[in-house]
C-alpha cells in the first residue's frame, strides 16, 4: 500500500472526524492524539473502527496500544505492517 | 516521604470532620431538613449512610434501595442490615418499571445482538476494560462478554456504536435512580447525599447528572482505600465491607476493577497518590513492589482517565 496515500486518508478521517474539517487546527504526522487532546479513548474506538472497515483488517486486543494508533505515522506504520503480513 | 502508610488516615479525627461539614452544608448552607441516601449495600453508600446518621441524627436520614432487573438480591438484604445497625428509615423504590418503560433494557439487548445475534434475555452480560494496564501500555477498550445458563461464555471487543448505545442505555439506571432520590428528598424538603469516592469522581466512574448528581458529596476527596477504614471505624457490617465491589448494573456481576479502573484499590490509590505528591517512579516501585515501568504506566493511565473524563465534571458551559 502506498504510504502517502494511506498517510493522507488517515489525517483527512482524523480532520473530519475529531477537528470537523478545520484543517487550520496544524496535525504534524507524528504528534500524540492522546498528549494533543484531539482524541480520547472514546475516540480511538472510532479510529480503529475506520481503519477495520476501511483496510479490511482485524486489529486484536493486543494491538490497541498507542505504538500503533497514537498518531498518524503510529497509523500508518501499522496498517503497512498488517497489510504486508 | 512516600511509604506504604501514606493513605492512613486518623479515622476518628476524620469522621469528625465529615460530621461538622455534613451538618453545616445541609442545615446552614443549602437549608434543608435532613440527607436522603441511595443504599446499594455497597461499601461507599454505606459510609455516607453512616456518617448522615451520625452528623444529622438517625431521623433525619432516609435510605433508598432502588432495585430493577439486574440488581443482586444481596443490594437489599445489606442495605436493610445497615439500616437497622444506623437506625435510620430505609424505603423501597422499584426502578424496574421506569427503566422498562424508557426502553432501558429493550435499547440495550439491541446493542448486545449487534454483536453477539444469538443473545436473548436469557444470557447474562457484561462489559469489561484489560485489567493488565500495569503491564502493557494499551488502551482502555471495552469487551462484551455474554454467558448463558449453561456456563456457554463468548467475548468480543465492542465497536463504538455498540458501545455508546449499551453505555446511554445502561446510564438510565443512573438518572433514574437520582431522579427517585430528588423525588424523595423533595417532598421531605431535604437534601441529597453523594456516595462518590475520589476514585470515581475525578476518574470519571459516574454518571453526569446520574449518581453525579447530588447537592453535596462527602467522600469525593477520600481514596477508596480511605473509605474501607472510615467503614469500619463506622461499624459497617462487615459482610458490606467484604463485598467485592461491583457495579450492580449488569446482569452478569461485574466488578469496579474489571469494568472501569483495571487494577486492585490499593495500587491504583497508592499509584495515584504517589503521582500527586510527584513521587519518582523509582521511588514509588520501591515501596509497591513494582517496576518503574510499571509504576509509569500506572501514572499515565489515572492521568488519562482524569483527562478525558473533565467534562464529566464540568457545569453547564455558558457563554460570557
Amino acid at each position: 500500500m502506498e504510504k502517502d496515500n494511506l498517510r493522507k486518508e488517515i489525517k483527512d478521517f482524523i480532520i473530519e472526524t475529531f477537528l470537523f474539517g478545520d484543517e487550520s487546527e496544524s496535525l504534524q504526522d507524528s504528534d500524540s492524539f492522546m498528549q494533543t487532546g484531539i482524541i480520547d479513548s472514546t475516540g480511538i474506538l472510532e479510529v480503529t473502527g475506520f481503519i477495520e472497515e476501511k483496510y479490511n483488517i482485524t486489529i486484536e486486543n493486543e494491538e490497541m496500544t498507542p505504538n500503533n494508533l497514537d498518531s498518524v505515522e503510529n497509523i500508518v506504520n501499522f496498517i503497512v505492517r498488517k497489510t504486508n503480513g | 516521604m512516600f511509604n506504604k502508610d501514606s493513605l492512613k488516615i486518623d479515622s476518628k479525627k476524620v469522621t469528625e470532620y465529615l460530621c461538622q461539614n455534613i451538618l453545616t452544608q445541609i442545615r446552614n448552607k443549602l437549608k434543608k431538613g435532613g440527607a436522603v441516601v441511595g443504599i446499594s449495600g455497597g461499601i461507599d453508600s454505606s459510609v455516607v449512610a453512616a456518617l448522615c446518621a451520625r452528623a444529622l441524627g438517625p431521623k433525619r436520614v432516609l435510605g433508598v434501595m432502588m432495585p430493577e432487573k439486574d440488581s443482586s438480591p444481596d443490594s437489599k438484604l445489606l442495605a436493610l442490615e445497615l439500616a437497622d445497625k444506623f437506625g435510620f428509615e430505609a424505603i423501597e423504590e422499584s426502578i424496574y418499571g421506569g427503566l422498562s418503560g424508557l426502553g432501558c433494557y429493550e435499547k440495550r439487548d439491541e446493542a448486545i445482538k449487534s454483536v453477539f445475534p444469538e443473545y436473548d434475555s436469557s444470557w447474562k452480560s457484561k462489559i469489561t476494560i484489560p485489567t493488565n494496564i500495569l503491564e502493557k501500555d494499551s488502551f482502555n477498550f471495552f469487551t462484551l462478554s455474554i454467558e448463558n445458563e449453561k456456563g456457554e461464555s463468548k467475548t468480543k471487543r465492542l465497536p463504538l456504536k455498540a458501545y455508546l448505545q449499551i453505555v446511554a442505555s445502561t446510564n438510565l439506571k443512573q438518572r433514574l435512580r437520582m431522579t427517585t432520590l430528588y423525588y424523595q428528598a423533595e417532598k421531605r424538603n431535604w437534601a441529597v447525599a453523594g456516595t462518590g469516592n475520589k476514585d470515581e469522581h475525578m476518574q470519571g466512574f459516574f454518571v453526569k447528572y446520574g449518581d453525579g448528581g447530588a447537592d453535596l458529596k462527602p467522600i469525593a476527596h477520600l481514596y477508596k482505600v480511605q473509605v474501607f477504614q472510615l467503614a469500619e471505624y463506622l461499624g459497617v457490617p462487615q459482610k458490606i465491607i467484604e463485598r467485592t465491589p461491583t457495579t450492580d448494573t449488569y446482569s452478569a456481576e461485574v466488578t469496579q476493577e474489571e469494568f472501569f479502573f483495571g487494577l486492585d484499590f490499593y495500587h491504583m490509590d497508592m499509584l495515584w497518590y504517589a503521582m500527586e505528591h510527584d513521587v519518582p517512579p523509582e521511588e514509588a516501585a520501591k515501596v509497591l513492589d513494582l517496576t518503574k515501568e510499571q509504576v509509569e504506566r500506572g501514572y499515565v493511565n489515572i492521568q488519562r482517565k482524569i483527562v478525558a473524563t473533565e467534562y464529566l465534571r464540568m457545569a453547564p458551559l455558558e457563554i460570557e
